[in-house]
């Protein structure tokens, strides 16, 4: 081998590995056989399904709604698209849900990109960095004015997943958390993802909860969260929402305005 | 000052894992492992699934590794590959490495990664000058990163190639000398090159460097053939340790003494009291060895 075969080798190496078109390459021999197609397929094989079973841990529901087979198939498609740039292979698949969505065959299922959207936020909840909620006496004896005010600072897990379908209810179902029934409601629900300890919640937000979180996630204090929130479904109800930031263990740091800003506000 | 002289100034921490059995670290084994009531000697786990900045993955191994010697194994760092190491990667397991300081790293002699894609598998490299003087440079820079000996594991292979001028065991001796690194000998691998190549398992271990050796991996394999009907060993780790790879292992153990020897068990995952049993086969020979005992 002259110097910068290596390389050379390597790319062929890669190039017939997952192009399974491609002969055998020449380099590869065996001492029962000179173009060993099977025992290269071995590599071939362990490549493809062993991203295909990443994929399967990471999306479970949306592997029971569509069933194995086809989601086996679906993930080999989207394996030999988007091969992982990265040897983590614990949070493979952050391009999966956008694929699903344009993956032809599924077109009929019109909510399953919305499920894999909030399997992927659970995974990304799962291994996000830790942060211990704010204490619920924090909020306690804070004047109404004040606290309007102020800002939090969000949990590091938390994620929303807005959709125009009942994606919570449907994953649900297919989550052994709730029985399979006809889905009376059809209209949309917005999820929150959020791992205030070790284990991974999720819940369907309120009216105007996703709006609500959202604005505070982008550093507004919360009484202009609160309009936000009102403006995008006037059904939003402030006390309950808070009550829930608060009770939830959404927040992790409270930041009060200065209290002469607050007198003003 | 010698390049074997600065090494050692630059690299303090050897190998240390305690001559037992352990397993490869499963977290639907968490419970059982915690409530002990198997004696464990170590515990492994993959590098790359603790790499995530928090959640249940670091709470439990920060919970085991209060109580257990602990083995880092990575499986993506692509050593026998011709481009350079990813210095990401090498950062984030240095920092792994920094915060649980594990008695152990070890890493595979093979590639994973080619270009801007990673593929999850350890696939081999011919054995010759140009490869052996990258794989060298990739270890020492390894080595020096982590501050820490690294044990180099000796892979399963399905195929040969027309490039390979040096024989496997000649290539890993090669490695260890030059690179000051120790060796993770799996035994499952060694039996399932030889089969698929034709050789003797025997020869390969009593051709072996064994006084590098830090580590041993017991692991199951599945059998199938070849299009010629040549047998084909894949080395799936999917099943019990094969009857022929423990009377292999015996035979090293009667050769080294005791080394710290796992069981990896990663797909279809049994439950916590078959791979207990397979780690309590492999203490029982390790104790024997540590009395002096024949098989």
């Amino acid at each position: 081998m002259t110097s910068g075969a290596f390389a050379q080798w390597q790319a062929d190496f890669a190039t017939a590995l997952i192009d399974a078109g491609q002969p055998v390459p020449a380099a590869v021999t065996s001492h029962s056989a000179r173009a060993p197609r099977k025992r290269f397929a071995v590599y071939r094989n362990n490549v493809v399904v062993g991203l295909v079973e990443a994929l399967r841990t990471q999306f479970p529901a949306t592997e029971r709604i569509v069933g194995t087979d086809f989601f086996a198939a679906m993930a080999r498609v989207f394996v030999a698209t988007e091969p992982p740039r990265s040897p983590i292979l614990v949070t493979y698949g952050e391009g999966f849900p956008g694929f699903v969505a344009n993956f032809a065959p599924a077109a009929e299922l019109a909510y399953l990109a919305d499920v894999a959207r909030l399997e992927m936020a659970r995974t990304r909840a799962y291994h996000a960095a830790d942060a211990a909620p704010l204490d619920t006496r924090c909020w306690e004896s804070i004047e109404p004015g004040r606290l309007l005010a102020a800002r939090v600072v969000l949990h590091p897990s938390l994620q929303i997943v807005r959709s125009s379908h009942p994606v919570v209810t449907i994953w649900a179902m297919n989550s052994d958390v709730a029985e399979a029934a006809s889905i009376e409601d059809c209209g949309s629900e917005d999820a929150l993802v959020v791992r205030p300890q070790l284990d991974v919640e999720l819940r369907r937000l309120p009216a105007g909860g996703a709006a609500f979180l959202g604005a505070l996630a982008s550093g507004a204090p919360l009484g202009d969260a609160a309009h936000v929130a009102a403006a995008d479904d006037p059904e939003f109800d402030l006390a309950a929402n808070l009550a829930a930031l608060i009770g939830g263990g959404l927040a992790t740091e409270l930041h009060l305005a200065p209290p002469e800003e607050g007198l003003a506000s | 000052m010698s390049i074997a002289m600065r090494r050692a100034s630059v690299m303090p921490r050897t190998s240390c894992l305690p001559p037992l059995a352990g397993v490869g670290y499963k977290p639907q084994h968490f419970a059982d492992i915690l409530a002990g009531a198997e004696p464990l000697g170590f515990i492994e786990i993959h590098a790359e699934n603790y790499m995530g900045a928090g959640g249940p993955p670091h709470a439990q191994l920060a919970a085991l590794r209060a109580r257990y010697a602990l083995s880092v194994h990575g499986v993506g760092l692509s050593i026998g590959g011709a481009a350079p190491l990813d210095r990401d990667h090498l950062a984030r397991l240095k920092s792994l490495c920094d915060r649980y300081r594990p008695e152990s790293f070890s890493e595979h002699l093979a590639w994973s990664s080619h270009g801007a894609f990673y593929y999850n598998d350890l696939l081999p490299l011919p054995y010759n000058d140009e490869t052996l003087a990258r794989v060298v440079e990739h270890i020492d820079l390894v080595q020096c990163t982590l501050g820490r000996e690294m044990l180099l594991e000796n892979p399963s292979t399905y195929v040969a190639f027309a490039d390979s001028a040096i024989p496997e065991i000649e290539f890993i001796a090669e490695v260890a000398r030059r690179s000051g690194c120790g060796l993770l000998l799996d035994v499952n691998n060694v039996f399932v090159s030889a089969r698929n190549h034709g050789t003797d398992p025997d020869r390969y271990i009593a051709a072996f460097p064994l006084d590098r050796v830090k580590e041993i991996h017991l692991g199951g394999h599945h059998e199938d053939t070849d299009e010629s009907g040549a047998p084909l060993l894949i080395d799936a780790h999917g099943s019990p340790v094969a009857d022929p790879v423990w009377s292999l292992y015996q035979r090293v153990i009667d050769r080294t003494g005791p080394i710290a020897t796992l069981i990896e068990w990663d797909n279809d995952v049994p439950a916590w009291p078959v791979l207990a049993g397979e780690a309590r086969a492999a203490a029982a020979i390790l104790g024997r060895a540590a009395k002096g005992e024949a098989a």
